[in-house]
């Protein structure tokens, strides 16, 4: 059972945390996107090996931030709120 | 007369006797005993049958490492593959021997043993190629296996779960483990010891030592006092058996009455004082009962009285088993058998029993108990699950641990420290890493701590049966076999032969099996390796796990507010996504009165609970533009007090949900979603609003456990709400069809939202949780008089299917875009972004033969279709699906069966007739439009 410190509440039980993806993974907001460009946002995973940014919601605050996790050893750098401040 | 108690003082006896049966036998072993201890007292010499051969097996361990001795008890509680050398004795105990019938000591299947040569290792494998795996399988199958569980058994009561934390975790109560976790508790630090045997001790229990000038048993009894003053848990018959993710530690806690104990620990800091566990000695019959590892002669002789022999050989390939000799020379008559002097033993004699050793030398020597020690391998278990590395130590001939690994400590014997003196500093150490400043050391009398060994591996082509896995029958010639079949690797080897498999997960057995391996293959033992260490070290029972997680809450249903009024009129309850609700009111049959409700609600009013339906308020300057981004439709066009209709799709494009928004101001909306969607989507909104919009001008909370919803649905259903009075109008010229306003009910606001899911005429009325039920008794009230009924949701589920409404999820699947349903026009139309949009234009989306939402008639004159059949096209070669029946039911309304399916180019293919199978029988069907009573909708207005 791994500890995910979330930014708002501190380290909480990897039980209250639910994935949301590769960090970095922008939706493609332009007006024409190539089936190409598309398909590889929705699917294309990356499944790093290592050190890896990733994207959670904390479910019982119901705030997402970006967590630093090892992949490989689980270890956790670190997390960061994804708005400055509280806001965007 | 062999084993025996003898009338010297025991550590851990009491003079209480207890009375317990093992295979049918009445005996009497004294409190604190063990069941194993017991056994041995009483000279019982076969306690168990191996797993394969059912060759006759006695103890060989006095703790986890015991590969023989698995019992069933029963009698005081149902324990199944219990380790006699682990359990106490209880008063009444029914103890019986595993894999062994009538008894161990008259197995009947005893013979299998002559047959070894055709069963070697593997063989059931090989009768999967040859010649014909189904002959064997039945008898295999009936043979494999060891304790029996008890059907009528029940689990004492839920396990009880504990999650702790503390500064230091020390696991292992011996000299190490007591030294560390009482200097770390008197430095202040928050200290929990665990040790899986009945008391601590460790080595102390059984070996003489003089610490701070007392003798070693009184130092134990004076550190677990101290222990106690300072505060510090002490957890004995506790087991930690895996290390997890970021220093969670598992521990298994056996109490003596009521179900087993889980805790998880999460320390600052581990240390594992685990000690370690003795080898056999290889040589022919080494199985024999009556052959036992030397410390566990020694703890037996001094902690329980209770002596292996009168004539015993104390057979060593190291420097620890001199006090073994001592401790028995002065009741039974010893012999020494010193590898390290170049005389070894060959073979054991007996039957049932060992009754003789042959030397090397050649002479043989008469014997009822032989006492071996192959040396110690230290117990890594834990600090190889903490992901730490092993190093090879050629002098001691031991795997230990390598480099540290983070907050885990190995100290003692675990770190292959064999003299007490070595040990108490591999403590210190530990202790001064943590932060524990000159920890000060015990002073220790007349103690040597030089540990010497000599190399004592089995080799190829040992004459006769040499074991080297006692539980799962491995010999020396089964690593042989497998090397010649090339099963070299470690990992290989372990699952050919089951070296290493079972209960004990070759605790005593694996070192000797990989040096074998080495041998035969020209390697060196490190270069063999070993097997992963996984957890759990030994085995935990399900109960634990599980806890309090079973029956009804394993998963909890949510529950309405006004269930028990529900269950006063005769309701039916049901899970329904989640929600225990009710399926049909009465005592009817349940087709018969779900037909009833289903009719009178199309007749007069019907009165349902809707209460779980999604209430998600979206609110600010920035909801409107964020409802047009989650919807597939455009909602920024909606008027305050109206509601719309839409999809919720994911990026997929694939439908998520659907349902009613409605706005009721110009910056509020409450997304009606499905009731069993409402956590998704809940989540689908913020995480969307966090990544897309400002958070100080959008706001979203979820009040559908607040707020009950009441729907009123039927033609008769205005009448009934103007004679309730809710100070709202509802004539249709001020609430009309997908319109929202404001009443109150005994001061309570009540939000009226007129949208129909039966096809009807329908309100939801929206109240406070708690004013719920003074409504709701109100409606029933006046609705006697209206002919109301009570509707459950089958009732309702047919109502929908009538009009072609769906339930995604259960109309549509994994593969549904929105123009599958029918609803296309936002593809051409919608020019602003939404979720999934760039999906609806790629090339699988806009495919001609997509499956499509239809109805389905049966025009056959059989019964309705069974949901799930397939609509099927013949083909050249056979034929294949080009779809299946989503809803099935009998329509009152209509008198006949309706159906709705998802059918290959279904939309343009209304009137065709088509196959539909299930099961092997074939039936034919008119696709038709899935809307199949009342499709102008004249009956919203009704």
């Amino acid at each position: 059972m791994q500890l995910f410190p979330c930014p708002f509440c501190g380290p909480r039980s990897e039980a209250e945390f639910h994935f949301g993806g590769d960090a970095g993974n922008v939706r493609p907001d332009e007006d024409e996107v190539s089936a190409d460009r598309w398909s590889s946002y929705l699917y294309m995973r990356h499944n790093q090996k290592g050190m890896s940014p990733s994207i959670w919601m904390h479910m019982t605050c119901g705030e997402l931030f970006q967590l630093d996790r090892d992949t490989l050893t689980h270890s956790v750098a670190g997390s960061k709120a994804l708005t400055e401040g509280g806001h965007r | 007369m062999t084993s025996f108690r003898t009338l010297q003082p025991a550590n851990s006896l009491t003079e209480k006797v207890v009375r317990f049966t093992f295979d049918g036998q009445r005996l009497e072993g004294l409190e604190g005993d063990t069941i194993a201890s017991a056994l041995l007292a009483s000279d019982v010499s076969i306690v168990g049958r191996s797993f394969k051969y059912h060759r006759p097996r006695g103890l060989w361990g006095v703790g986890v490492e015991e590969p023989n001795a698995f019992v069933d008890v029963s009698g005081t509680r149902s324990l199944v593959n219990a380790r006699a050398t682990t359990e106490m004795l209880v008063d009444g105990m029914d103890v019986r021997s595993v894999n062994a019938s009538p008894s161990a000591a008259r197995d009947r299947h005893s013979f299998v043993d002559r047959f070894a040569r055709f069963i070697p290792s593997a063989f059931y494998y090989k009768t999967f190629m040859w010649p014909n795996w189904h002959l064997f399988e039945p008898h295999i199958r009936k043979m494999a296996g060891l304790g029996v569980i008890d059907p009528i058994a029940t689990y004492p009561q839920p396990a009880d779960q504990i999650n702790e934390t503390c500064d230091l975790l020390v696991v292992g109560g011996g000299p190490a483990g007591l030294l560390s976790a009482l200097i770390a508790a008197r430095s202040g630090r928050s200290v929990v010891l665990c040790d899986d045997g009945l008391e601590l001790g460790g080595s102390l229990l059984h070996h003489r030592a003089m610490i701070d000038g007392v003798d070693g048993f009184e130092w134990v009894r004076r550190c677990r006092q101290e222990l106690h003053t300072l505060g510090a848990k002490v957890l004995t018959r506790t087991t930690a058996f895996g290390i997890y993710d970021h220093n969670l530690v598992g521990l298994n806690e056996r109490r003596p009455v009521g179900a087993d104990r889980l805790w998880r620990v999460r320390p600052s800091a581990v240390f594992l004082a685990t000690g370690a566990i003795e080898r056999p000695l290889p040589f022919a019959n080494n199985d024999l009962p009556g052959i036992m590892s030397a410390e566990a002669g020694l703890a037996y002789l001094r902690r329980f009285g209770a002596a292996a022999g009168k004539r015993i050989v104390v057979a060593t390939n190291n420097s620890m088993t001199k006090e073994v000799a001592e401790a028995f020379a002065p009741i039974a008559d010893v012999r020494e058998v010193d590898y390290r002097r170049g005389v070894r033993i060959v073979g054991a004699h007996g039957g049932s029993r060992v009754d003789a050793v042959e030397l090397s030398n050649g002479s043989v020597i008469q014997a009822d108990a032989v006492l071996v020690s192959g040396g110690f391998t230290p117990t890594i278990h834990l600090f190889c699950q903490a992901r730490g590395k092993l190093k090879w130590d050629d002098k001691l001939l031991v795997f230990r641990a390598g480099e540290d690994v983070p907050n885990v400590s190995i100290i003692g014997a675990a770190d292959a420290n064999f003299g007490l003196g070595e040990v108490f500093e591999s403590a210190g150490n530990a202790l001064r890493k943590i932060g524990c400043e000159a920890p000060a050391m015990p002073r220790l009398e007349g103690h040597s701590s030089s540990f010497e060994i000599v190399e004592t591996w089995p080799k190829p082509k040992m004459e006769g049966r040499v074991w080297i896995d006692l539980q799962h029958d491995v010999t020396t010639k089964d690593i042989e076999l497998a090397a010649r079949e090339n099963f070299v690797s470690v990992e290989h080897l372990k699952r050919y032969t089951t070296l290493g498999m079972a209960t004990d997960q070759g605790k005593t057995s694996n070192l000797a099996g990989l040096a074998l391996m080495a041998e035969l293959t020209g390697r060196t033992v490190p270069e063999v390796g070993t097997t992963t260490y996984r957890p759990p070290f030994t085995p935990v029972p399900f109960g634990s796990f599980a806890g309090a997680r079973g029956g009804v809450l394993l998963n909890p249903p949510r529950r309405l507010v006004l269930e028990n009024l529900h269950r006063d009129d005769g309701a039916h309850l049901r899970e329904y996504g989640g929600w225990l609700r009710p399926a049909w009111y009465g005592d009817e049959a349940e087709e018969r009165a779900v037909q009833r409700e289903a009719m009178q609600a199309r007749k007069s009013v019907a009165l349902f609970d809707g209460s779980p339906l999604g209430k998600i308020e979206v609110m600010g300057p920035q909801a409107a533009e964020f409802m047009d981004f989650i919807y597939y439709n455009t909602m920024s066009t909606l008027k305050p007090g109206r509601c719309r209709y839409g999809f919720i799709l994911r990026e997929s494009g694939i439908v998520y949900d659907d349902g009613v928004l409605v706005r009721l101001e110009e910056n509020r909306f409450i997304v009606s979603c499905s009731s069993s969607h409402v956590p998704g989507v809940y989540a689908m909104l913020e995480e969307w609003r966090q990544d897309r919009f400002d958070r100080r001008r959008l706001y979203i909370h979820n009040a559908t456990a607040q707020t009950a919803t009441l729907t009123v649905s039927g033609p008769r259903s205005k009448v009934l709400l103007d004679a309730v009075g809710l100070g709202i109008s509802f004539d249709d010229a001020s609430l009309p069809h997908m319109a929202t306003g404001w009443g109150s009910f005994d001061g309570t606001q009540v939000r009226v939202t007129r949208v129909s899911f039966t096809g009807d005429r329908s309100y939801e009325l929206s109240i406070r949780a708690d004013r719920a039920e003074a409504l709701w008794s109100r409606l029933k009230h006046i609705g006697q008089s209206h002919n109301a009924v009570l509707m459950g949701l089958e009732a309702l589920m047919t109502l929908r299917a009538e009009k072609g409404f769906i339930v995604t999820g259960k109309d549509s699947d994994g593969m549904t875009l929105p123009m599958d349903l029918g609803s296309s026009a936002p593809l051409s139309k919608k020019k602003v972004d939404y979720l999934g949009k760039r999906s609806l234009f790629t090339e699988e989306a806009q495919r001609p033969d997509r499956t499509q939402l239809v109805g389905l008639e049966v025009i056959d004159g059989g019964g309705r279709f069974p949901t799930g059949a397939h609509g099927v096209l013949k083909t050249g070669s056979g034929k294949r699906s080009l779809g299946y029946v989503t809803s099935s039911y009998h329509s009152p309304t209509l008198g006949r069966p309706i159906a709705l399916g998802l059918i290959e180019r279904g939309a343009a293919r209304h009137g065709e007739v088509i196959d539909v199978q299930h099961l092997g029988e074939m039936r034919q069907a008119r696709i038709a439009p899935p809307c199949a009573f009342d499709p102008e909708g004249e009956r919203l207005n009704a």
